[in-house]
């Protein structure tokens, strides 16, 4: 489809007619309209599962189960985890990488447009399948986002259609669809990068997309295969991994793991990659050692692969197994470490302007270092013995998943805000949200450490009194986290709708995505880009491309 | 070398230096964190966790100050809009930072590696049953004069354990006795044999510091030398379903003494239906008209056993 119009000066000076709102409820197949759709669908989960998270939080401020029945309780956890991880976290990223990948490789869109848009729309379907399971006899899945046999084989009502059999095929057709999107992102960046762009002038969030949709590929295969094995096993009565017809429920352990523990890499390597493009921003200088942080990108991706069994350390596993994958875990921390200390680096000697962007950047990365550390207590076979199902788990992942991942989010949403919607948002909105989300997350997650270390068991809707102190300063964390939302979200709003219109580079980046407007046009690129140097280019006076008009530092208009 | 650089190198070797002190002082404080420690094992497990704690305090408040110094020091003047330095990189610290992690990765598998195979709690899969662990040195929770037994200068001690959904039964076959408690001996090795009678449980036990998964189909072998006398908790630390959180059994280590008299008083007694929590919650719940959950498996019967302990949590 040709753009046919008078070039006056550039990409920057176009101002498209803004997306009217009706297209983000169609079967768009623009690569920008579907990175949206998954945003705002996704958040609207997050506060879901943020909602049984407060649920479960306000239980647990006393000792015994007076909130809520523990079936209702058990079942607010099982749909908190499998919400967050289904229905936020994978979709979130895959939206902000659906939309940014295409621009950041000077291509115009993905390689299968209409697979992109199919494997969107499987998102609602997955969504329905997991609400309308309250709906059902027996209610939701109750047997935590794991599904581990024998228990989520119970079915105590006996029907056909239970929680636990929709929870099975909400997961596989998230499966399926994130297969989907792996395909087309792996094709699109081997394949579509504009000329002049080699693998090490890629900017790091496409390294980051491209090593975890890998994962993603080599991941999905053995989860799909577990829940459609589990699902035979409930529904008709096979016994791969039933023992009362001699299967082993172990098996279904290794299968379950086998992907979700690279998935948590999946959901961290584009997260890195966001810090990675915001620390030069906010700094004004290169990334520090960017050749090495692309390549520890893909190594994390393969040793990913071989680190499962830490999950699995007191299932009853034999010893030289626990100890083997005691090694490969610890050995993952090197490459992390490297980009830790890498981003450390950037912002060394730099710069440095506090935006809401780099507020959550900096915050991410701090509950990074300390998630780091007790990932490294945990993958230690013996303390695992003691902590594993614990709090101490609890927080850790919480730490990971709250403290750097969502972080890491709001900090990509306020940095590519001007970017995907043109307005600008409140800066100081944006810092209060920051400063609530902070106090929030250590408030409620580093309480969990000394509960795990004291014996607290995760999954309880009840607890020894001994344990009140610090669950009720648990609570209060989560309250004010539930709160700290509603700045960002009013923020959001409101500037979406009447905020200030933003320039196409607000924040005077290096980068493909801020040659052009804001938002930027359908084809996203008047002419392909032709790219002639490195990434993060701050101090030197090197043009990006080319073609392209190369600095759009001036405020337009 | 001119002074700044001198007195930049001086400010952060005392960085530095403090930093060392204060992760070795919250190093020490981590004990506190934990459970008293009431087995062999849990001497070697607080310390490695301590060790760990330690550097790992170091490495956070190490990045962390970078990061704070960088953000108070580093900071754009009000109107600059130029860029920074153009730094790449540096081969130097970046083979450092490679190099040092590597090292204390390797450092820290070997030496958990070592207090695994030291603790010896077996678990499934052992090709050959060791008859000679490790000996560990007992009763380090006491301030006198310890003895210098080691755990192996008695036979084991066998206890079947049975878990359900959701109750705990012991038996001691050797003596023919039931009981809801756990009683043990102190300073000596215990072996139990793990059993589930239907989901995943697990045996965990925070004073002593040791947890394995029961599997159903299986019976699972687990080891370990309870040394410090006083009342401790299992629990069940694998989701197990609806009352999963309930499912919890006292843990009485005795002198071996008091043991052998509450063997006996066990025996005499004639088993009778122990109080069960989940059994009494669901027995409440299930008689309202107005369900406020959904359907759950009903819990098995309370045990009957010899000896009843009190199962209030």
């Amino acid at each position: 489809m040709t753009n046919i119009s008078l070039n006056l000066g550039g990409e920057s000076n176009h101002h498209p007619t803004p997306t009217h709102w009706k297209t983000y409820f169609t079967f768009s197949t623009d690569h920008k309209v579907i990175g949206i759709q998954y945003l705002a669908t996704s958040f609207i989960f997050f506060l879901v599962g943020g909602i049984f998270a407060m649920i479960l939080r306000g239980e647990l401020v006393t000792p015994e189960s007076d909130l809520i029945d523990r079936t209702v309780y058990n079942g607010m956890f099982t749909m908190h985890g499998t919400v967050m991880l289904f229905l936020w976290t994978f979709p979130s990223l895959v939206g902000l990488a659906n939309y940014l990948v295409p621009i950041m490789i000077g291509a115009r869109d993905m390689a299968f447009p209409r697979l992109n848009a199919a494997a969107f729309w499987m998102v609602p379907v997955v969504g329905i399948l997991l609400m309308s399971s309250f709906a059902v006899p027996g209610g939701p899945a109750q047997a935590g986002w794991w599904a581990y046999p024998p228990v989520s084989l119970q079915n105590p009502t006996g029907n056909l259609i239970n929680g636990q059999v929709l929870w099975l095929l909400a997961v596989a057709i998230s499966g399926v669809s994130s297969i989907m999107g792996a395909v087309n992102f792996v094709t699109t960046i081997v394949k579509m990068r504009a000329p002049g762009m080699g693998f090490f002038k890629m900017p790091l969030f496409v390294w980051a997309v491209f090593s975890a949709q890998i994962i993603q590929l080599f991941g999905l295969p053995a989860l799909t295969a577990g829940a459609v094995m589990l699902l035979f096993d409930l529904t008709v009565g096979t016994g791969f991994f039933n023992p009362i017809n001699g299967g082993n429920p172990v098996m279904f352990q290794h299968y379950f793991w086998f992907y979700s523990h690279p998935a948590v890499y999946v959901i961290i390597l584009p997260i890195f990659g966001i810090f990675s493009e915001i620390f030069p921003v906010y700094s004004r200088k290169p990334l520090f050692g960017y050749k090495v942080v692309a390549i520890s990108s893909m190594l994390i991706a393969v040793v990913s692969a071989i680190v499962w069994v830490h999950h699995m350390y007191v299932s009853g596993t034999p010893g030289w197994m626990r100890l083997l994958f005691m090694l490969t875990t610890m050995f993952v921390s090197v490459p992390t470490g490297i980009k830790v200390f890498a981003w450390v680096g950037t912002i060394w000697g730099g710069k440095i302007k506090l935006t809401t962007p780099m507020l959550f950047a900096l915050g991410g990365l701090i509950m990074f270092v300390f998630a780091g550390i007790t990932g490294i207590m945990l993958s230690s076979v013996p303390i695992d013995v003691h902590v594993n199902n614990t709090y101490f788990v609890v927080g850790h992942f919480h730490y990971v998943l709250y403290g750097t991942v969502t972080m890491g989010m709001y900090a990509a949403i306020y940095h590519w805000f001007p970017k995907m919607t043109g307005r600008m948002f409140n800066e100081g909105w944006g810092r209060v949200h920051f400063w609530l989300a902070f106090i929030g997350t250590n408030l409620n997650f580093l309480p969990m450490h000394p509960l795990g270390l004291q014996g607290m068991l995760r999954r309880v809707a009840s607890y020894a009194p001994e344990y009140t102190f610090w669950n009720i300063l648990a609570s209060l964390g989560a309250f004010l986290l539930g709160m700290s939302t509603l700045p960002f979200i009013f923020n959001i709003l409101v500037s979406w709708l009447d905020g200030e219109k933003a320039p196409p580079n607000p924040w005077r980046a290096i980068g493909l995505e801020w040659l052009i407007s804001s938002p930027p046009s359908v084809e996203n690129f008047e002419e392909i880009p032709i790219i002639i140097s490195e990434p993060y280019g701050y101090g030197k006076s090197e043009p990006l491309t080319a073609n392209l008009e190369n600095s759009t530092m001036e405020m337009v208009e | 070398m001119n002074i700044r650089l001198i007195v930049n190198i001086f400010l952060v070797m005392t960085l530095g230096i403090f930093i060392t002190f204060l992760s070795i002082f919250i190093g020490k404080q981590s004990y506190s964190w934990l459970p008293p420690q009431a087995a062999a094992e849990s001497h070697l497990i607080d310390n490695l966790f301590s060790f760990l704690v330690t550097i790992g305090a170091f490495i956070f408040l190490g990045v962390t100050a970078a990061i704070l110094y960088s953000v108070l020091f580093h900071r754009a003047r009000i109107y600059d809009f130029t860029d920074g330095p153009h730094i790449e990189g540096n081969i130097t610290l970046e083979i450092i930072w490679t190099a040092i992690p590597i090292m204390l990765v390797l450092w820290i598998a070997t030496y958990s590696y070592q207090v695994y195979e030291t603790i010896g709690i077996q678990g499934p899969g052992h090709l050959l049953h060791l008859h000679n662990p490790l000996p560990i040195q007992l009763s380090l929770g006491k301030k006198e004069q310890e003895p210098t037994a080691t755990s192996l200068d008695k036979p084991l001690e066998n206890i079947d354990v049975v878990a359900k959904q959701w109750a705990w039964i012991f038996s001691y076959p050797q003596q023919g006795i039931t009981s809801t408690e756990l009683h043990l001996p102190s300073n000596q090795r215990v072996h139990l044999a793990l059993q589930s009678e239907d989901v995943l449980h697990g045996f965990y036990i925070p004073a002593f510091r040791v947890k394995q998964d029961i599997v159903p189909g299986k019976t699972i072998d687990f080891e370990f030398t309870p040394t410090l006398i006083g009342k401790y908790s299992l629990t069940d630390s694998q989701y197990s379903g609806t009352y999963f959180a309930t499912m919890e059994a006292k843990v009485i280590v005795q002198s071996p003494e008091d043991y052998d008299k509450w063997l006996k008083k066990a025996a005499s007694q004639s088993p009778t239906a122990a109080p069960n929590q989940a059994a009494t919650e669901y027995a409440q719940t299930h008689n309202k008209n107005i369900q406020l959950g959904w359907k759950t498996v009903p819990p098995a019967a309370p045990p009957v056993v010899n000896f009843v302990g009190d199962s209030h949590l």
